[in-house]
């Protein structure tokens, strides 16, 4: 136990954890968006997740050249690198996240499985991805360039204002806010809200059914796409397995707000980011995954449909 | 499509008491022999590229389709998805494992330890999470499946990631000695174990708790609504699954003697999941059959050995494809009304 860490890193450790906790929460829209409409744990998003920090090293390295070892970059070349990069990470993972379920779960959608059918057959699928990727990369990590000067804006109460930091922020805002306008106003988002309300009824209201899941699960791994972007650029480092511990935290963000909750995710990220923040630094991180889901099963005791509940229309009976 | 579990559960209902019990019982000696399987014909072909074929039979064939059965109870009969299930495993394993190199009791006392704090931890585990509904449900398992894992990590009793060395091999039964490379011994004691939990389902089945669990899963609200105490039978059910799991770590810790926490990831519990799922959920050939393909072929194919998991991932993927169902789906009669249910 460390809790003088509270004092004097308080505002820091919020910072850091609000910074994981957008990443989680881009994650996690990847299962929620699927969950919303088809009630199905998407278990292959974590390697979706996975591919994407492979992606924009790919980006990086392999398509614009940058060496490993190079120095940063300024100016405009920076920010089309990382533009370009953080583009094709997102178009990357949202072609595989519709390949996802074109392989994954149409089949298995149109004979009627039991949503156990599609849980193998997601986790088969990541399996496959994780595998292919453990084959190809030889098992090892793979460090991106430090393209991004990591300079800092400066300190408010002792919360270190990293430019990195504050670009997850702000751009994780912006894409969840384009995200929830896009849900709620839009044509194509109504008909995703309509999928998830009732299947059978959008049919009959002339929705093309497949076209929208297909959709929305683009849209889930434009989202995963851009976390993995995110989480390369201030960890600079990622390995085949690093999918599994942030899909499985991502996966608790969409759970602890709610799952099929878009505005529940966002909470549960940053309630979920915080936590896992303060509680490495008081337990030792060690204890950290132990302390994520003690409360996680207190608040499920207590709400038992997450913090913020599922979206009123996507409650079962 | 044509239903072998059907077909099969006819022609069985079509013999006499004793016809029936005569083919239970060659079937029981054909599976007590199948450890000298290999001394008959190709040996080499049953063989795994790294270990025998009895020792495979045992670990991880036995072990699985023990462990099957359990998570069975749990996820077939009464539609709870349990993600976690090798927590209980490893509750078992480490009893063993702290109880077998601390005191001087043998793996035949200790057994019911096991059994006893598997259940235990179920219990505990089970009184708040199975309030919860089933996706819930499936990450707080899941959770704990990580956090036992994760304690024994960091706990010096359990000896950290180095885990426990030295775990004494059970003393003999009836002339039958159990040692590191005799296999056979270890397969009749975990295939007993088998016996006893096909038998107990089929009791439980037929009986109450059994009917209790086919209402929750097929429905739990008509199932409350009908007078079914919807936490009491989830919670035997969770608990009974739980004691399964237990007894399979406590034979498996004395038999490997040795365990570590990477034996317990999510991998294993999500690998008895595929076992039942592919089998056909919630019947018991079903998970017999599922759990023996599943465990023997990464063994078989380890000669390909970079891409074993790919090409398990692959077929895992192609039949889940084929067959949503598993190969040996639920009777037809039992999934009317199964819109709701896992």
């Amino acid at each position: 136990m460390n809790l003088q860490v509270l004092e004097s890193q308080f505002w820091s450790l919020c910072l850091q954890g609000v910074a994981l906790g957008f990443i989680y929460v881009l994650i996690s829209l990847g299962y929620t968006m699927v969950y919303g409409v088809l009630r199905l744990i998407n278990f292959a998003n974590s390697e979706v997740f996975m591919i994407g920090t492979f992606a924009t090293v790919v980006a990086q390295v392999g398509i614009l050249q940058n060496q490993t070892d190079s120095q940063s970059l300024h100016g405009f070349r920076l920010i089309y690198t990382l533009a370009f990069a953080l583009v094709f990470s997102m178009v990357v993972c949202g072609i595989l996240g519709i390949l996802v379920e074109l392989v994954a779960y149409r089949r298995l959608r149109a004979l009627g499985a039991k949503p156990l059918g599609f849980l193998i057959s997601a986790i088969a699928t990541s399996i496959v991805l994780l595998e292919t990727t453990r084959i190809v990369t030889f098992s090892r990590p793979q460090t991106s360039p430090r393209l991004l000067d990591k300079w800092s804006f400066g300190e408010v109460a002792g919360a270190n204002f990293r430019i990195d930091t504050v670009m997850v922020i702000i751009s994780g805002v912006i894409i969840f806010f384009v995200l929830d306008r896009f849900v709620t106003k839009t044509r194509l988002g109504k008909a995703i809200r309509a999928v998830s309300m009732s299947e059978e009824n959008s049919k009959l209201m002339g929705i093309n059914l497949n076209r929208v899941v297909s959709l929305t699960f683009f849209i889930g791994g434009l989202t995963t796409g851009a976390a993995a972007f995110f989480y390369t650029t201030v960890y600079e480092t990622t390995q085949f397995n690093v999918g599994f511990n942030l899909g499985l935290a991502a996966f608790t963000t969409a759970v602890l707000g709610g799952i099929g909750n878009l505005r529940g995710a966002f909470y549960g990220g940053m309630f979920l980011g915080v936590l896992e923040q303060f509680a490495s630094a008081i337990l030792g991180s060690q204890w950290k995954s132990v302390t994520v889901f003690t409360v996680l099963v207190l608040v499920l005791l207590l709400k038992p449909n997450g913090i913020f509940g599922e979206a009123v229309q996507q409650t079962r009976t | 499509m044509f239903n072998i579990r059907d077909k099969g559960a006819s022609v069985w209902e079509s013999w006499s008491p004793p016809a029936r019990s005569s083919f239970v019982l060659i079937v029981i000696t054909l599976v007590a022999l199948l450890p000298y399987a290999g001394n008959f014909g190709p040996t080499s072909f049953l063989d795994t590229p790294i270990s025998s074929y009895q020792a495979v039979l045992v670990y991880p064939i036995a072990l699985f389709v023990l462990m099957g059965l359990g998570l069975n109870i749990v996820v077939g009969k009464s539609g709870l998805l349990d993600l976690g299930y090798v927590a209980f495993f490893a509750i078992g394993a480490y009893t063993m494992g702290i109880m077998g190199t601390m005191t001087s009791l043998n793996t035949w006392q200790i057994l019911p330890f096991g059994i006893f704090f598997a259940m235990l931890s179920g219990l505990l585990l089970g009184l708040p999470a199975l309030r919860l509904r089933g996706d819930y449900l499936a990450i707080v398992t899941l959770g704990f499946g990580e956090i036992i894992r994760i304690v024994a990590l960091n706990l010096s009793v359990t000896g950290g990631p180095n885990g426990i060395v030295g775990v004494p091999t059970p003393p003999a039964v009836l002339g039958q000695k159990f040692e590191l490379d005799d296999h056979a011994g270890y397969f009749w004691v975990i295939f007993i174990m088998i016996l006893l939990v096909i038998w107990m389902i089929r009791r439980f089945t037929i009986r109450r708790p059994g009917r209790a669990w086919e209402a929750i899963r097929q429905d739990e609200d008509v199932a409350a609504l009908m007078g079914v105490n919807l936490l009491v039978y989830k919670l035997w059910s969770f608990t009974i699954g739980a004691a399964v799991g237990g007894a399979g770590g406590v034979i498996y810790a004395s038999k490997t003697m040795f365990i570590a926490p990477d034996m317990f990831t999510f991998n294993t519990s999500i690998l008895v999941l595929a076992c039942i799922v592919f089998g056909g959920l919630g019947n018991i050939w079903g998970v017999i059959v599922g759990a023996s393909i599943l465990a023997y072929l990464p063994e078989r194919i380890r000669f390909i050995s970079n891409a074993r998991q790919l090409v398990f991932g692959l077929v895992l993927l192609v039949i889940m494809n084929v067959r949503p169902d598993g190969l040996l789906p639920r009777k037809k009669r039992e999934k009317i009304r199964e819109k709701q249910a896992i």
